[in-house]
């Protein structure tokens, strides 16, 4: 149970005249859900992007899977992104794919199942991630703003991979769904041992569903622990982060209720 | 032979199935054989056994939850043996979700005459829109000629660099090789009859009033006119050109104008290039095969082709500058949906730039020859 299932070591991010990364060190436990946060801009989306390999580090090294990950190492990249979903910040999803096409479209590049199996499978996971079976055939395009992030869950659960990346997964989600999208995190893990890195803002998943939360600033990972005990260390970035007044506010209601 | 993944164990007294194995994606081929296998007809109670699962995911458990509604349907008794808890939730999370699952609605079909009326009607929708854009494109040009302060020089300027300044070598070289293949061309016809001077009547007249501004807008057309689209098109679906609206600007005037002004400027500059490069071409054919000396050729020029041949074919350039910056800016603005609208919008926009050109160029034939130029 505790191996990693990532490691980053040493990472440094040089991008658009500044260092994004500097000397980052993370590691992330198989079977674990791991928040990452920190201000906007604190390079979260730049770090899942490197941990996929979507962006060269300047400096440093990568392990996924026990493998070590460079731009060159064709196979182990193939198994890395056979095994992971991946929800991008600005979802990504096929713009000429209709919402069902996109989600069958892992299914159908990886596996040699009928046409009509990978459907129903791909609709399972539509269903799962809260969309209807009426909305399978619209377009990106048809779909609001919630309901593409909904679509991009689906496609990046459509293998249900080991691994599974989010970036800021509630975002534009009403709070009932933001809810049920908790849930379905916590049941993925508990029922397939899924790990999974998610970017998110959203003080109430933080409470809810991480394991640990890393935090991401000055180019490193202040501090990683569970969401409680971060609350509480004694760093100015951290607590201008959580006790502003809607951290506060949240962080009152949940730990009330663990006590 | 691996072993399977599903099996009926008839040796208890209470029939046995027995899962067992890697219910997952991967095996999922298999397992639906093994499934296939068991003869599921004639059973009163089966005990279902599943201990031996130890790896399941959604696509596992919704071979099982298959099991059990066929089982549930046809009335057998059955209890779950021995599973894992966690194969048990994702299971009860599958059930939950299937009963939600129905048949995809299919669109809608339609006859033959409803898709003709269907096309009519979108063909006439865009005509109609076409002349919205022209007329709302001419009501800001208006309103910006009369006041030069509002033209924006910058992108304009921009255009002029990207659209003319770059295609310069491009335009040379190709015009240039056109030069070359009509002297060549030409001069084969002219050499039986010994008369190789005459190419010069030839190439004068037909790279001024025809080639160099026809090639000219070709090229700027799908260099150009293509841009202009995809640019258009891509900030269409990226909802940059509804920001634009929004801050109360007409996209019409920030996109589409200096682009219009820019390539009418430009185009005519090009074409003189062209008529360079296709008279330098031929002039060199002209003398590497047909033995006339630059010193004849331009005596000869100088006779026969007058100015009114180059100021008939500069006189066209303008609207071919028209045409190709609307075209391409009206493809561009009809994008929606997606990255493939972009695609068959820039395809749709060379493709009709072409069209008017030629139809245009042929036009303008028939009103010279009309008026006896
Ligand atoms: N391609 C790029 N070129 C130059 N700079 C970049 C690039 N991508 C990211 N950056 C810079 O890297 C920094 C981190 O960006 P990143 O997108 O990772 O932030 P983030 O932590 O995900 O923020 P947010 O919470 O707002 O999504 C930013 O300062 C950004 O300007
Ligand atoms: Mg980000």
């Amino acid at each position: 149970m505790n191996e990693p299932i990532i490691e980053l070591k040493h990472i440094k991010n040089y991008l658009g005249n500044s260092w994004v990364h500097n000397d980052l060190n993370l590691s992330v436990t198989r079977g674990e859900i791991l928040a990452i946060v920190g201000g906007s801009g604190a390079g979260k989306s730049t770090l899942l992007r490197t941990m996929l390999m979507l962006q060269t580090p300047t400096a440093g090294t990568i392990k996924v899977f026990g493998q070590e990950i460079t731009p060159n190492s064709t196979t182990a990249l193939h198994y890395l992104h056979q095994h992971s979903g991946v929800l991008f910040q600005h979802n990504a999803l096929f713009s000429s794919f209709t919402l069902l096409e996109n989600v069958a479209f892992p299914l159908k590049e990886h596996t040699q199942l009928t046409q009509q199996t990978i459907n129903q499978l791909a609709l399972l996971k539509i269903l799962a991630a809260g969309l209807t079976v009426e909305d399978a055939n619209k377009y990106p395009a048809e779909l609001s703003g919630g309901m593409q992030k909904r679509a991009a869950l689906a496609r990046a659960i459509a293998l249900d991979p080991e691994l599974l990346f989010l970036d800021e997964p509630t975002a534009g989600l009403d709070p009932q769904s933001a809810a049920a999208f908790d849930e379905l995190v916590l049941n993925l893990q508990k029922t397939l041992e899924l790990t999974i890195v998610m970017v998110t803002h959203d003080i109430d998943t933080l409470w809810q569903v991480t394991n640990r939360v890393a935090f991401l600033g000055e180019g490193r990972v202040l501090a990683i622990a569970p969401i409680a005990e971060l609350v509480t260390i004694n760093n100015p970035l951290l607590q201008a982060y959580f006790t502003g007044p809607r951290g506060r506010a949240i962080e009152k209601i949940y730990s009330g209720k663990k006590n | 032979m691996t072993k399977k993944l599903l099996e009926m164990n008839n040796q208890t007294d209470v029939q046995q199935l027995i899962c067992q194995g890697s219910w997952t994606l991967a095996n999922l081929n298999q397992l639906k054989k093994d499934y296939d296998q068991i003869n599921w007809n004639n059973l009163k109670t089966i005990a279902i056994d599943g201990n031996a699962i130890y790896k399941m995911d959604t696509s596992g458990a919704w071979i099982l939850q298959k099991i059990l509604k066929q089982l549930n349907q046809q009335q057998t008794k059955f209890n779950l043996a021995h599973f894992h808890n966690e194969h048990l939730l994702l299971l009860k999370m599958i059930a939950a979700q299937e009963t939600h699952l129905k048949e995809i609605p299919q669109p809608k079909r339609f006859n033959w005459l409803h898709r003709l009326g269907q096309r009519s009607y979108d063909q006439l929708q865009f005509i109609q829109a076409f002349l919205a854009f022209i007329g709302e494109l001419s009501l800001i040009a208006l309103r910006v000629i009369r006041n030069p302060r509002a033209i924006r020089w910058r992108l304009l300027l921009n255009i002029i660099e990207t659209s003319g300044y770059q295609a310069l070598p491009i335009i040379a070289l190709l015009s240039f090789m056109i030069g070359v293949v009509l002297t060549y061309q030409m001069g084969l016809q002219l050499r039986t009859y010994g008369a190789n001077i005459f190419i010069v009547d030839l190439l004068g007249f037909s790279v001024f009033r025809e080639f160099g501004p026809l090639l000219t807008a070709i090229i700027i057309a799908g260099r150009t006119g293509s841009a202009f689209a995809a640019q258009i098109g891509t900030m269409v679906l990226n909802e940059e050109v509804d920001a634009l609206r929004t801050l109360g600007i007409a996209p019409a005037e920030l996109l589409v104008l200096p682009k219009l002004f820019g390539l009418i400027i430009v185009m005519p500059l090009l074409s003189m290039w062209a008529n360079l490069f296709g008279l330098l071409g031929g002039m060199l054919m002209a003398k590497g095969m047909l033995g006339v000396t630059f010193y004849d050729f331009f005596e000869r020029f100088a006779q026969v082709v007058s100015a009114r041949s180059l100021w008939i074919g500069l006189i066209k350039t303008p609207i071919f500058a028209l045409l190709i910056a609307s075209i391409g800016c009206f493809q561009g603005m009809q994008v929606s949906g997606g990255a493939d609208s972009v695609g068959r919008h820039t395809t749709r926009s060379v493709v009709q730039i072409t069209f008017c050109i030629i139809i245009t160029d042929a036009l303008f034939s028939i009103l010279f020859t009309r008026l006896g130029l």
